[in-house]
């Protein structure tokens, strides 16, 4: 039996979050009536000129410096020549030789083992329209298609890695940590299900030791990070199959059948394309000045990895929780700021991580989208400290504060919910215990001690839990004594 | 009246001694008149012409600041974008098209109150160097009917010629405003590459076209130069420098102009009676104090088979677009996806067109790119080389608009390798992306020769003195065709 070793590539496209087209000025809102957002130029008129975006070239840098690239003095745009309806001039403005950046790596953690993966390239292209068929799937045999060019013209980024992941977990792994760099340094929402981020892989096996790739296959097709890991275990399985049966892998497009979990080829003729790649005439090359990279640069936010090594060490936090908190610059900025205000930061941690986190869920929202501050949360958490209010108080405030986004202090005030420290009122509470539970009280008196226990729970429910446990069974007993 | 220029009927407008209306209906008398002959225009644009000149006409009672093409009559070459104008390419594939927009010179001459007269016949998408390649009909010479107004911007020279307008914009990608104004006896001027915004200009070659005047003498276009000039934020490769006044450019003097005639340009291939008339013309330069020398441009050989790999490879691309899908001809015999795109563009594009798409799709297809297409550009830089080693010595260089005057109808239809050598005089220019003039300076059994002045890279007031100062010493632009 041979050791096979796979050799994974990835091709990834990601949606930039600009507010324009990458080369005219139509919005890229999503979800806009078909053919709406569109103007003479992304619907490829004869005449029109190409524009390129600033702010697309500004994301598309600022990726590349996180993920280590070298980027470009000069890099040039080029026509990659092919007809589909979807596509209005029948070429896509696109990168090909001199790419915007190239040469760089993401670290990947697999298993508790680090790894590094190359990138050999970053560049920048147009999305194309979406198309629609009446009658069939495709558009041979299709009674009638219609074609929406909104999302024509979007800008997208290309991202392709060197051919160094070696398992489909790894790459799984990379898409992930490359979802959340993405998404961290707000270039791009990344969702693999909505399309904003996009992932085509190379695969090959060969022999282990062995120096040649073996034949590789595209698998196209991989809607989320369970398809890239299932699809890459299918197509790596199939390889092996038909290597270890003598057979040949053919050089070809291979599209994932989510539901059937395995690899349908195509037929080779329709993957064999000459796209005729030559430089865009129409544009400029991109030269972007040291000056503005600087700027870029000074944008970028302190990326995951680092800032959870930091609240590892700095709030003496688990690496869970760190990377809880690290997993949105939203969450970290929070966590950071409620800990400079309040100063038992794993406390504070524990209600993000659950009360907050909780209703973030539950009601689909992020903590950007509230109101509610860190301050507020480092205020309710000293009133805890302080005794005004129990933490099982605390927890009705905080939804409160959630529904409402009142300040912490009216809610108590206007809820009633003081812990009640006054004896004299606590003692009151007592007597009526006493009165009302005649039966636990005898069997104290008998000697029955945990029967306390009951006792102090019929306070807490009378006072709505505003007593103190311990003060209200210190003067129980002082009471029944 | 329409025979006269346009700064000519400027200073009659401001003295109230005509109105633009009455300009734009003599104008359109005389197309009434002559069209039928000339055969210049695809489409006419009478009312909107109307609407312009009694704008026009309202603005100079009201003594506002006149800009010198307010109320002129213009003609513009049907590859330009006019907003809900039918604009064709003279192809059938855009026989109903009506751009959604206007192109930007579109736009600036619209905001003038210039005066459309019409779309101009050319070569389908300006493909041709006789306007026999349109898909509607061939525009006849106004000199001699029986021959070819030169192309692709024939319409535009022809209408300018027959007095069909007053002047008028062609586009120029490898000769197609000098060309057919030599071929005219009028005056035509290619700006430098990214002088004038291409927004609007449905594109043949991207890297080479240029929009540029037609107009009856220097003056004019010097003046047409001024208002379409300019950088264009929606187009990238228009150039953001300021744009001076090329009206303070007409100065009657050549007085120690260096100036270098392209040897290469007047041997082989050059008829007798052309190298006559630019021998005369370096002589009339001389007699005004220029300073004439011969000079040698060895990579011009290559410039034609350069262009025939660079130009059709972008149209190739280009063209793409004309699908059936979203505008233009849709065949009727669709069964499916790829036959509606096969019979959309077999039954929409005339042969040169298709002969073009093919040689650019096969200089780019894998394999080749590196032989053709690569190799194409390697030598553009060798022909741009000897343009700037010579302006090193020469303020501007003269030669031979065309080989030859014009040519008859037919004469060279069926071959298009002789019809591709017309333009090697003309050619190298856009290779370079030079500024260049063609006026008349001469006749050769009764068909008009001119004259090419190239200029350095945005040296257009250079080229356009030297112009002026010629003509002012030569009547050639006052001679007009007998219809």
């Amino acid at each position: 039996m041979t050791n096979w070793e796979t050799i994974i590539g990835l091709e990834i496209h990601a949606q930039l979050l600009t507010e324009s087209k990458m080369f005219c000025s139509c919005s890229t809102k999503f979800g806009a009536k078909p053919n709406t957002n569109i103007c003479p130029v992304c619907t490829g008129q004869p005449g029109v000129l190409p524009v390129t975006n600033k702010k697309a070239i500004a994301l598309a840098i600022k990726t590349a410096i996180i993920l280590n690239c070298k980027i470009e003095k000069t890099s040039i745009f080029a026509r990659k020549n092919y007809f589909y309806p979807d596509l209005p001039k029948d070429f896509q403005i696109s990168q090909y030789e001199l790419p915007l950046a190239v040469n760089g790596f993401i670290d990947i953690e697999v298993e508790g083992v680090k790894k590094r993966i190359g990138i050999t390239r970053v560049h920048l292209e147009e999305d194309a329209g979406k198309l629609v068929h009446k009658g069939s799937a495709r558009i041979m045999g299709a009674g009638e298609s219609l074609v929406d060019y909104n999302r024509t013209g979007t800008p997208l980024m290309e991202i392709v890695t060197e051919p160094d992941i070696r398992s489909s977990l790894e790459a799984k792994v990379f898409m992930e940590t490359l979802q959340h760099l993405l998404q961290f340094i707000g270039v791009c929402d990344a969702k693999m299900e909505e399309g904003s981020l996009r992932c085509d892989a190379n695969i090959s096996i060969r022999p282990e030791g062995a120096n040649k790739f073996g034949t590789k296959t595209e698998v196209k097709n991989m809607n989320s990070f369970r398809a890239v890991a299932k699809a890459l275990e299918a197509e790596e399985k199939r390889h092996k199959e038909v290597l270890q049966e003598g057979g040949k892998i053919i050089q070809e497009t291979r599209f994932f059948d989510d539901i059937a979990e395995t690899t349908i080829g195509m037929r080779s003729k329709e993957s064999a394309h000459d796209y005729r790649y030559f430089p865009e005439p129409d544009l400029v090359p991109i030269e972007p000045e040291h000056a503005w990279i600087e700027e870029i640069k000074k944008t970028i936010v302190e990326l995951p990895t680092k800032k959870a090594e930091r609240f590892e060490k700095d709030f003496e936090l688990s690496k869970a929780d760190a990377e809880f908190l690290t997993s949105t610059p939203a969450i970290a900025d929070f966590f950071e700021n409620c800990a400079k205000h309040y100063s038992k930061p794993k406390i504070a941690a524990n209600w993000i991580m659950g009360d907050l986190a909780a209703y973030l869920n539950a009601n689909n929202l992020t903590i950007d989208k509230i109101d509610f501050s860190p301050l507020k949360l480092a205020e309710m958490l000293g009133l805890i400290d302080k005794g005004t209010i129990s933490g099982k108080i605390a927890k009705i405030v905080l939804a409160e504060i959630l529904k409402t986004g009142k300040n912490v202090q009216d809610i108590i005030k206007d809820l009633g919910l003081t812990q009640i420290s006054d004896e004299s009122e606590i003692n009151n509470i007592i007597d009526e215990i006493i009165n009302n539970n005649p039966k636990q009280v005898a069997e104290f008196k008998s000697g029955k001690d945990p029967v306390i226990m009951f006792l102090v729970g019929q306070v807490m429910k009378a006072s709505k839990g505003r007593v103190k446990p311990d003060m209200a069974q210190e003067l129980l007993r002082r009471a029944l004594s | 009246m329409n025979s006269l220029t346009a700064h000519e009927l400027h200073q009659l407008l401001l003295n109230k001694k005509v109105s633009s209306v009455e300009i734009t209906e003599a104008v359109f008398k005389q197309i009434e008149k002559n069209e039928d002959k000339v055969k210049a225009y695809v489409s006419l644009t009478k009312e909107k012409a109307l609407k312009n000149a009694e704008e026009a006409d309202k603005r100079i009672r009201s003594g506002e600041n006149i800009p010198p093409l307010c109320g002129i009559p213009i003609a513009i070459k049907d590859n330009m974008c006019t907003k809900g104008t039918r604009t064709t390419c003279s192809s059938k594939i855009l026989n109903n098209y009506l751009p959604p927009y206007d192109a930007t010179i579109v736009k600036k001459l619209d905001d003038l109150l210039a005066v459309p007269t019409g779309k101009t016949n050319l070569d389908e998408f300006a493909m041709g160097s006789s306007t026999e390649n349109s898909g509607y009909f061939t525009t006849k010479n106004p000199w001699d009917l029986k021959t070819v107004p030169g192309g692709s911007s024939g319409g535009s020279a022809a209408a300018t010629a027959a007095d069909e307008c007053i002047l008028a914009l062609g586009s120029d990608t490898g000769g197609s405003i000098r060309q057919p104004a030599s071929f005219c006896g009028v005056v035509g001027l290619k700006p430098t590459y990214g002088l004038v915004s291409r927004y609007g200009l449905i594109a043949f070659a991207s890297s080479l076209d240029q929009i540029g005047p037609i107009t009856k003498d220097v003056t004019d276009a010097a003046l047409l130069l001024n208002a379409i000039a300019g950088y264009d934020q929606k187009d990238s490769t228009s150039v953001n420098r300021p744009v001076p006044n090329y009206q303070n450019s007409l100065v009657n003097s050549a007085d120690k102009l260096r100036i270098g005639l392209i040897s290469d340009l007047m041997g082989k291939g050059i008829d007798e009676d052309v190298k006559k008339a630019i021998k005369t013309a370096a002589r009339v330069f001389e007699s005004m104090g220029a300073i004439v020398e011969e000079v040698s441009m060895p990579t011009f050989e290559y410039a034609v088979p350069t262009y025939y790999i660079i130009a059709p490879a972008e149209a190739s691309s280009n063209l793409a677009r004309f699908d059936g899908v979203k505008f233009g001809h849709r065949s009727k015999e669709a069964p499916d996806l790829i036959n509606m795109y096969y019979n959309t563009r077999k039954e929409g594009f005339g042969s040169e067109v298709k002969r073009r798409i093919m040689i650019g799709t096969y200089v780019l297809s894998a394999g080749y790119y590196d032989a053709f297409y690569l190799k194409a550009l390697k030598a553009r830089t060798l022909i741009k080389q000897d343009f700037e080693k010579a302006f090193k010595r020469f303020d501007i260089l003269i030669s031979p608009t065309a080989p030859s005057v014009a040519f008859k109808i037919g004469e060279k239809a069926n071959d298009p390798l002789s019809m591709y050598l017309s333009d090697i005089a003309t050619i190298p220019v856009n290779l370079a992306g030079l500024p260049a003039i063609s006026l008349p300076c001469g006749f050769s059994k009764g068909l008009p020769i001119g004259l090419q002045i190239i200029g350095d890279a945005f040296a257009e007031e250079k080229t356009l003195q030297a112009a002026f100062a010629y003509e002012q010493h030569t009547d050639w632009h006052k001679k007009r065709p007998k219809l």
